[in-house]
């Protein structure tokens, strides 16, 4: 025992060497990042920071999403096809792509057929070898986007083609499979960790096919990354990247201030004046691809009728709520999609914020003296900073149209099950961000027929709206959907489920040493094509 | 001896199955819980949330889930953590080294500087240096870590440049670490300049950690050596024309020592709690952090695990605390 011990020290340390030696010489990347990852085997997990750490750096999939962009081009597979029913993908895989090597396991072959099979199939199958391959293994992403449902099954037509059948047309699919959760890994390692009695390596160290091959992670401090030689993409212009995990964003700032990272996600607010008066440094902003609202419960009076509704929001002065909350990063919300996405309908007007006209429909419609409550979040989140000044700025606005208002709220897992009760109290304070920058994942995760008692907020079924996104959903046509859902977002404007409140600005400080970053609509960070000046 | 050792140990079942109780009970009494959490706004069908409830064995009777940690306890398990799927006795002994070396630097820092400032405040009295000495220990008892150490960062690495901001070592640095403690792993190391970075980075996080154990030992110190001074033995001690040193430093100081232990082996759990501010400032990667961590996401097993493993530390602590006594102060040997 003492002696296999000494030689995995030995072992590790010439690797750890050859490391720390190539570091001296090499283009090192250091990313301070805001948290530890939860593992390294993407699929297990739905958090962002797991994502950044594993599936982007590590991983490929299929597809994937163009840089900058939610448009997806090839991945691991050339091309496709879909076939003219919308039930059959045919996906051709590229050839020659090389995984990575790490400690215990060296490829033997190049990827095809049978990892895509093995990455898929066992999330999906309940019997499959991998399904509960850890303590608590769940694949909530798979499960959140309806895989399960979706997928009747996935064939390997041959060595470098696979087929995923669907038991129902589904418009986002392509999109889908550019998430995380459709990460490819190597089934050759999963067979060897399977062989060795060590399945739970699969979740610790990874194995992909992508531009950094994963070198060690010491819990809650670093991550250690090298650059990928046989990456099918090409060489990457870094020879290392280190993530060095600091959640403090205080900290993150003074230490690329003071060199020891180049790049720093999450900024504070307040500090973003300081970041662009330093020369050193880089700040690049984007829409965030999220919004704000504040839901009504349309299943009870009065905010049952749509007028009720409209007038509310005609009293929110959303410019104030921009000022105090978001500090000036961020824009008001007219439509429940963002900006940035496709199908986003800018024909659509805002609410006028008119007190006045708002009192007097509200008297209109019968309602006098209303009293409510306004449940607001006690976490923060980019779609909202700080739900508590939101709610109360709320709550000022509308006692000058006679609203009286309670705010209210619980610890975040309470918040999430108690604002889901179709016979909940008042408007609930809640945003959503991108999983795959397909309009369906905000027009019918969130205001579905099917989300009522879910996602659905405002319990909002209406079947005009419904039957659009639902059309929507099964046509492959581009252009025809945004039609759809152009007319859905008239609808919910004239229905007024919700108030849309906002949607913010991302902002990314780094070095002025770093080039070729390119931010992420959907949030993650990416850093294939990263280049730093020494 | 040998009695009061095994009926302090005999004391301890009871205490320990005290606190598996509170570990265990605490976290379940917030709201919410992992499965909620792990969902997000995503949300979970009622399904899919019973399915997962299960698996995790949380929708079986509490005194049976209790029962199973009980029997799991006996046999060296803490369980499993929901979130990164390992052991909790696996991550805790990976993350403790890094707030054992810190806590073990804090307090030597807070007992090297605390006692001779108490000391030295005991035996001047009144004067304006006694005035200062405590006056600084206020401010430093009352310091909000969070603030003090951001305070720091901002001026020693940010402006002055003369420590690092955060972390353990420079990134440059990469060698296996058999202890966990770097200060030794970077000496075994061999690689140059590893351990002076090692030690670069421990300053702050040492000093920040340090300051309010180090204001309470020295107004513990200060009001112990107060006591003493005034003994007849000590007066008996001065008339017999011994050396102010021999007298404070011999006489007085060992019996003013006895409170003064019993204050540092209180400033563990202090230390353990202070720990995990500090690690969370400077990206410090200890237990205090992981629970931090573990609580916001209900990670059950870490939290009742973590708890149990410091609590057991505080009382293995108190327990030498309390033998050290003996060596300190002859009249209390126990017979």
């Amino acid at each position: 025992m003492i002696i296999r011990r000494t030689m995995k020290i030995a072992l590790m340390g010439v690797s750890l060497a050859m490391f720390a030696v190539s570091a001296a010489s090499a283009k090192t990347l250091v990313y301070c990042s805001e948290g530890s990852p939860e593992g390294f085997d993407t699929a297990l997990y739905t958090a962002g920071t797991t994502f950044d750490a594993s599936s982007k750096p590590v991983y490929n999939r299929l597809v994937e999403f163009k840089r900058g962009t939610t448009e997806v081009i090839p991945g691991l597979a050339e091309s496709w096809s879909v076939s003219e029913d919308g039930l059959e993908y045919t996906f051709n895989l590229r050839k020659g792509v090389k995984f990575h090597s790490v400690d215990g396991f060296a490829p033997t072959r190049d990827f095809n057929a049978d990892d895509v099979i093995y990455s898929f199939g066992r999330q999906l199958d309940k019997d499959h070898a991998w399904h509960s391959y850890t303590a608590g293994a769940s694949w909530e992403y798979f499960n959140g986007m309806s895989m399960p449902d979706l997928l009747k099954e996935i064939v390997k037509v041959d060595d470098y083609t696979v087929k995923f059948v669907l038991n129902r047309p589904e418009a986002p699919m392509l999109a889908n499979l550019a998430m995380d959760f459709a990460s490819v890994l190597s089934a050759e390692y999963a067979d060897t960790l399977e062989a060795d009695g060590k399945m739970e390596m699969m979740n610790q160290v990874p194995v992909g096919t992508g531009p950094f091959q994963f070198v060690g992670y010491q819990k809650d401090a670093v991550i250690r990354y090298q650059a990928f030689a046989d990456y099918w993409g090409g060489k990457q212009p870094i020879d290392n990247l280190i993530f060095a995990i600091t959640t403090d964003a205080s900290v993150r700032l003074q230490k690329l201030k003071a060199g020891e990272c180049h790049v720093a996600p999450y900024p504070a607010p307040a500090d973003i004046a300081d970041i662009k008066a330093d020369a050193n440094l880089t700040l690049m902003e984007q829409e965030g691809l999220n919004v704000g609202y504040l839901a009504y419960n349309t299943q009870m009076a009065p905010f049952d009728n749509p007028k009720v509704r409209k007038a509310l929001n005609m009293a929110i002065n959303k410019q104030a709520i921009l000022d105090a909350v978001f500090q000036g990063a961020g824009q008001a919300a007219k439509n429940p999609i963002p900006p940035t996405m496709w199908s986003y309908n800018k024909a659509i007007e805002d609410d006028a914020f008119d007190p006045e006209a708002a009192k007097k429909m509200l008297e209109e419609a019968g309602v006098t003296d209303l009293k409510m409550k306004i449940w607001a979040m006690p976490v923060q989140r980019p779609y909202n900073p700080n739900a508590r000044r939101m709610a109360e700025v709320i709550q000022a606005d509308f006692a000058k149209v006679g609203v009286e208002v309670e705010i209210v709220s619980y610890e975040w897992g309470e918040y999430l099950k108690r604002s889901k009760e179709t016979d909940r109290d008042g408007a609930v304070l809640l945003g959503w961000t991108g999983d795959n920058g397909d309009p369906d994942n905000f027009l019918a995760v969130l205001l579905g027929c099917d989300g009522v008692g879910g996602s659905n907020r405002a319990q909002w079924c209406h079947q005009p709206f419904e039957d659009l996104i639902q059309k929507a959903k099964t046509i492959a046509d581009k252009g025809e959907r945004t039609k759809l859902y152009e007319e859905a977002q008239v609808i919910f404007k004239e229905q007024a489920p919700w108030a849309t409140i906002a949607h913010s600005v991302v902002f990314m400080p780094m070095s002025t040493k770093v080039s070729g970053y390119v931010m992420d609509p959907l949030g993650g960070h990416w850093f294939d094509g990263v280049d730093i000046a020494e | 001896m040998f009695r009061f050792l095994i009926g302090r140990l005999a004391l301890l079942v009871p205490t320990f199955l005290g606190v598996t109780i509170v570990a265990f009970g605490f976290i379940r009494l917030l709201p919410g819980d992992p499965v909620l959490l792990l969902a997000g706004e995503r949300g979970i069908t009622e399904e899919r949330y019973n399915q997962l409830m299960e698996q995790f064995g949380f929708s079986r009777p509490i005194w049976e889930q209790y029962f199973d940690y009980l029997v799991g306890l006996l046999q060296g398990d803490l369980g499993t953590s929901i979130v990164t799927k390992k052991p909790v006795v696996t991550e805790f002994f990976t993350l403790f080294p890094a707030t054992a070396e810190l806590a073990l630097c804090a307090i030597i820092l807070a007992v090297a500087i605390g006692i001779p400032a108490g000391i030295f405040a005991a035996v001047k009295r009144g004067s304006f240096f006694d005035q200062t000495i405590m006056g600084t220990a206020l401010i430093g008892y009352s310091m909000p870590i969070f603030w003090w150490g951001l305070l720091l960062i901002i001026l020693f690495s940010g402006i002055l440049q003369w420590t690092p901001v955060s972390g353990r070592i420079s990134l440059m640095f990469f060698f296996p670490q058999p202890t966990g403690f770097m200060l030794i792993d970077s000496l075994l190391s061999g690689q140059k300049g590893a351990f002076a970075s090692a030690a670069r980075h421990l300053i702050l996080p040492a000093i920040v950690l340090a300051t309010i154990p180090l204001a309470v030992i020295a107004r513990q110190t200060r009001s112990a050596m107060l006591e003493v001074l005034g003994e007849d033995y000590v007066r008996t001690a001065r008339a017999k024309g011994l050396t102010p040193f021999r007298v404070v430093g011999m006489h007085a100081l060992r019996n003013a020592l006895i409170p003064v232990i019993t204050t540092i082996g209180l400033q563990v759990g202090v230390l353990l709690a202070g720990a995990i501010l500090t690690e969370t400032i400077f990206s410090w990667p200890g237990i205090g952090k992981w629970m931090v961590d573990s609580i916001a996401r209900r990670d059950y097993p870490v939290v009742q695990g973590g708890l149990l493993m410091i609590a057991a530390i505080v009382m293995v602590v108190n327990l030498t605390v309390d033998l050290l006594y003996g060596l300190v102060n002859p009249r209390i040997r126990h017979n």
